[in-house]
């Protein structure tokens, strides 16, 4: 069958809801900041198969997934300098025991 | 001038005014303003005098007050020659009495009311006298029984003096309570209350006789209460618990003349009901006897004068009953003079040895030479004997009772007594030992401020009367008369019989006590019933206490105890009520208000704990939530 | 890329992306689970060139393989004495999360079949983005670039300014 963009679309949603479901679940930080980048590519799936399939001649889908590409850098940097930080602190990543402010 | 003469009576209420509101503290100023306000009035009341002797017209100012459709009631100034006399005798010793005030009551706390209540007294007196119609004259008269009552109580820390200044203004209420009844039966059959009105009406025979009677003796009897004759006589002698200077003002000169002059006032009506007349007549000459025989025997000096002035009072309203209008006046006239001056002499005496019983006194003739020759001349001149002032007057008293031979004989007998208890008074006083050394050493005589007054007295009380001796052309009688001006004729037998009367009086009581020949105790032993009666006032306290007084306490204690316990229990009942009722409202409002608040909070709070969960702060909650929510808003929105 | 094995080549691509993604977020070993993000991300570089965007293709390994994935690697060795066997690694909202998650990408596929996209299917896929990427980059897109390098600054020097020891 010919692969339109419909496809692309639906693997993107599917990837997206996988990460989703990472980030509600998973107890560990650094797991929930990987299923977070797997929501990432799903988004960047999507804006490339726009531009290929929407606006061929213009490049700005691309020019848009490498922005979420390096803002995704970006904020992974910082979300690990804090899980660091965590841990050193606390020396537990597990989101369910940092529980300070909990009542 | 005489459109002004409310000035008089003025002056005096302004000084009762200014000093009961401005000056009490300063006490020079407030009994310069009060003797300022009477000499001014004095002064007014001499020039008026002097004019009514020139030009003997009555004048009259009314103002309708309260005008009414049958009748009105008006104030207004009623001017003649009784009234001129009237305000002189007034003034003049207001007057002295007040000067005399200064030395006697120096020291006293409350000088400054005690001038500020003379003045009251004043104004209400001299308004009195000045009233044109009955209505006025009555409300007067109840100002003058107000101040005698203030005045009497002056002391009223003493039970004795508040008690009295108590029984003064009952007894007197009583007498006026027959005042307003004849007051009413006047306005009912003369239709009007004013004077020359009325009497023109009572002399013209408008009235019917009857009715005329009536409301003769239902006016009189406001001047039985307040003259004290009997019955109502039994506030006088109590009265004495006053300052001697208000004994001498109000109880000898003034006040209890009130009476008198009410019944010379209204002469029109008990000369046209001679069976008024009569009865004013009796009850003047009952008291007048009653009262002598109770001075016979007192040992405090002030109680004698006390029924020394009841008794002449009793002369004075007889000498009117029966018709003799010159007499009665005339002997207010100069009764007014030498009572007070012996009011004022005994005051002297009382201030110097400190006690009022002339069982202590003795020999103080020595030591008292003014007050001595004072009293010993007012004691002269009450007795009668010729020419002091009393003997005239007393002598028309005795000329009016010819024609009525009880009565001359009751009189004479009364003029016997009046000597003797007088001279009494006046050997145990000032002659012989002293009986109390103590209080002889001490006596002395009184200062200036009080000797002055007695001075000025002692002249009035020789030469007052002498305006009424029966030679002088244009004399008393020419100028106060009732109908027309007459001429006065000498009774030579009269003069002699009541002169040897007076002699033999004084001859008594100079034999029992001065020379002791006959001894008063030998002569008590042997009347003693009776000597015990007088000396108890012939029991009439006693009677009235077991008859009246004591029954009216009764219903008053049987009233109090039905007043507290209804008032009590309705007041009780409404406390316990509204305890009960706040009761009921501390339930309501502890279980149902309370705990419908609380209720209130229970639930919010319970709410809020149900609530609270969701906030578990674990971000993949929130997360959650999140994602749920988009999926419900693309349910909805796609499909 | 029209050629008859690019159906083939997208199915493969995307049978490896869903089960590494799957993979990803159930496994219990951390590092499995790091491991398989590797090869997700590959999977997604995959998909790039069969849409003909080779630069992003390229620049996804570089960038998500070659530093992000090495960087969650040495965080997760970093933090490695916390996250052993045994420990649960997957919360209690798994059930409520599964529903949801269903529901969210079945809804999705449902509005995406039912849209009619724009699709210009007449356009010439140029083979050298590169250029035209770097001329955009450096023309019309020159401001966000520019932040966009300021953002990298600021997370480079917020990182260390979190992480480091006093």
């Amino acid at each position: 069958m010919e692969i339109s963009l419909t496809h692309y679309l639906a693997l993107a949603a599917v990837l997206f809801g996988i990460g989703l479901f990472g980030v509600l679940t998973r107890r560990n930080a650094v797991g929930i900041l990987m299923s977070i980048e797997l929501m990432f590519n799903a988004v960047n799936i999507n804006l490339v198969a726009f531009n290929r399939y929407v606006t061929p001649a213009d490049f700005s889908g691309q020019i848009f997934s490498i922005f979420v590409i390096v803002v995704a850098a970006a904020e992974a940097t910082v979300g690990l300098a804090i899980v660091l930080l965590i841990y050193r602190n606390f020396r537990d990543i597990f989101v369910d025991n940092i529980n300070l402010m909990k009542w | 001038m005489r459109e002004f003469s409310w000035i008089i009576p003025l002056l005096p209420l302004l000084s009762f005014l200014v000093i009961l509101l401005f000056t009490r503290e300063n006490r020079k100023l407030s009994s310069a303003i009060s003797i300022g306000a009477i000499a001014i009035g004095f002064v007014y009341a001499i020039s008026l005098l002097v004019r009514q002797l020139g030009d003997n017209s009555e004048f009259e100012m009314r103002f309708a007050w309260a005008v009414f459709p049958t009748m009105s009631l008006e104030v207004g100034i009623l001017i003649d020659s009784l009234t001129t006399m009237m305000l002189v005798v007034v003034t003049s010793v207001s007057m002295l009495v007040q000067i005399y005030s200064l030395g006697y009551m120096h020291g006293d706390p409350r000088f400054s009311r005690y001038f500020a209540y003379l003045s009251l007294f004043t104004f209400s007196m001299l308004g009195l006298v000045l009233a044109n119609n009955f209505f006025l004259v009555f409300i007067f008269w109840e100002l003058v029984g107000l101040t005698s009552y203030l005045l009497i109580g002056f002391w009223f820390e003493k039970k004795s003096a508040s008690d009295a200044g108590k029984k003064a203004f009952i007894t007197t209420r009583i007498g006026d309570l027959g005042f307003i009844v004849g007051i009413l039966l006047l306005t009912i059959y003369a239709g009007t209350l004013n004077y020359r009105e009325v009497f023109a009406q009572a002399a013209g025979g408008v009235i019917p006789t009857a009715a005329l009677s009536l409301a003769g003796v239902f006016i009189f009897c406001g001047a039985v209460g307040k003259s004290a004759q009997f019955p109502l006589h039994v506030w006088l002698p109590d009265a004495m618990e006053g300052p001697t200077p208000v004994s001498a003002l109000i109880h000898a000169a003034t006040m209890v003349a009130a009476g008198v002059y009410l019944v010379a006032r209204s002469m029109a009506i008990y000369a046209n009901a001679p069976t008024a007349g009569m009865v004013v007549a009796t009850i003047g000459i009952i008291t007048a006897l009653l009262a002598a025989s109770i001075a016979l025997v007192q040992n405090d000096i002030k109680r004698i004068l006390a029924y020394s002035t009841v008794s002449q009072l009793g002369y004075m309203i007889m000498a009117l009953g029966l018709g003799s209008f010159t007499a009665g006046t005339l002997h207010l006239w100069t009764h007014a003079f030498f009572k007070a001056l012996l009011f004022l002499c005994a005051g002297s005496v009382i201030h110097a040895v400190h006690t009022q019983d002339i069982q202590f006194m003795g020999g103080l003739r020595g030591k008292m030479k003014i007050t001595f020759w004072a009293m010993f001349i007012a004691a002269l001149s009450i007795a009668g004997i010729p020419p002091l002032s009393g003997f005239w007057s007393k002598d028309e008293i005795v000329t009016a009772t010819m024609g009525h031979p009880v009565f001359m004989v009751l009189t004479l007998l009364v003029a016997f007594m009046t000597a003797f208890y007088m001279f009494r008074l006046i050997f145990l006083t000032f002659f012989g030992t002293p009986r109390d050394q103590h209080a002889y050493d001490h006596a002395h005589e009184s200062p200036r401020s009080m000797t002055m007054p007695l001075q000025i007295l002692m002249v009035l009380s020789i030469c007052a009367g002498w305006v009424a001796i029966p030679w002088l052309k244009e004399g008393y009688s020419m100028f106060v008369y009732y109908h027309e001006p007459h001429h006065l004729t000498p009774h030579y037998l009269i003069m002699a019989i009541s002169s040897v009367v007076a002699l033999s009086g004084i001859g008594l009581a100079y034999l029992m006590y001065y020379k002791r020949s006959i001894s008063p105790d030998a002569l008590a032993e042997k009347f003693k019933p009776l000597y015990t009666t007088l000396y108890n006032k012939w029991y009439f306290d006693e009677i009235y206490d077991r008859i009246i007084v004591k029954p009216v306490l009764a219903l008053t204690s049987g009233l109090w105890i039905f007043d507290n316990g209804v008032i009590d229990w309705v007041v009780n009942f409404f406390g316990k009520f509204t305890i009960w009722v706040s009761d009921l409202k501390q339930w309501f409002d502890e279980h149902i208000v309370d705990g419908a608040v609380n209720g209130l909070g229970y639930t919010v709070w319970s709410f809020g704990a149900l609530i609270r969960q969701v906030q578990t702060g674990r971000v993949q909650l929130y997360g959650f939530f999140i994602v749920f929510g988009i999926v419900v808003m693309l349910l909805i929105k796609v499909v | 890329m029209d050629s008859a094995i690019a159906p083939y080549l997208f199915y493969l691509f995307s049978f490896m992306i869903v089960v590494s993604g799957l993979l990803v977020v159930t496994l219990r070993d951390i590092f499995h689970c790091a491991l398989f993000l590797i090869i997700c991300l590959f999977s997604v570089a995959g998909v790039y060139v069969l849409l003909g965007a080779d630069f992003i293709a390229a620049v996804q390994v570089l960038l998500y393989v070659g530093a992000i994935a090495v960087l969650m690697i040495f965080a997760i060795m970093l933090t490695a004495k916390v996250s052993g066997i045994g420990i649960k690694q997957q919360n209690e909202q798994v059930p409520i999360a599964i529903i949801t998650t269903v529901a969210f990408v079945a809804i999705a596929l449902y509005g995406l079949g039912k849209t009619i996209w724009n699709i210009k299917t007449d356009a010439v896929i140029s083979g050298d983005t590169t250029m035209a990427i770097g001329k955009l980059l450096m023309t019309t897109y020159v401001v966000p670039f520019e932040i966009v390098s300021v953002v990298l600054l600021a997370a480079l020097i917020g990182a260390i300014v979190i992480a480091r020891r006093n």
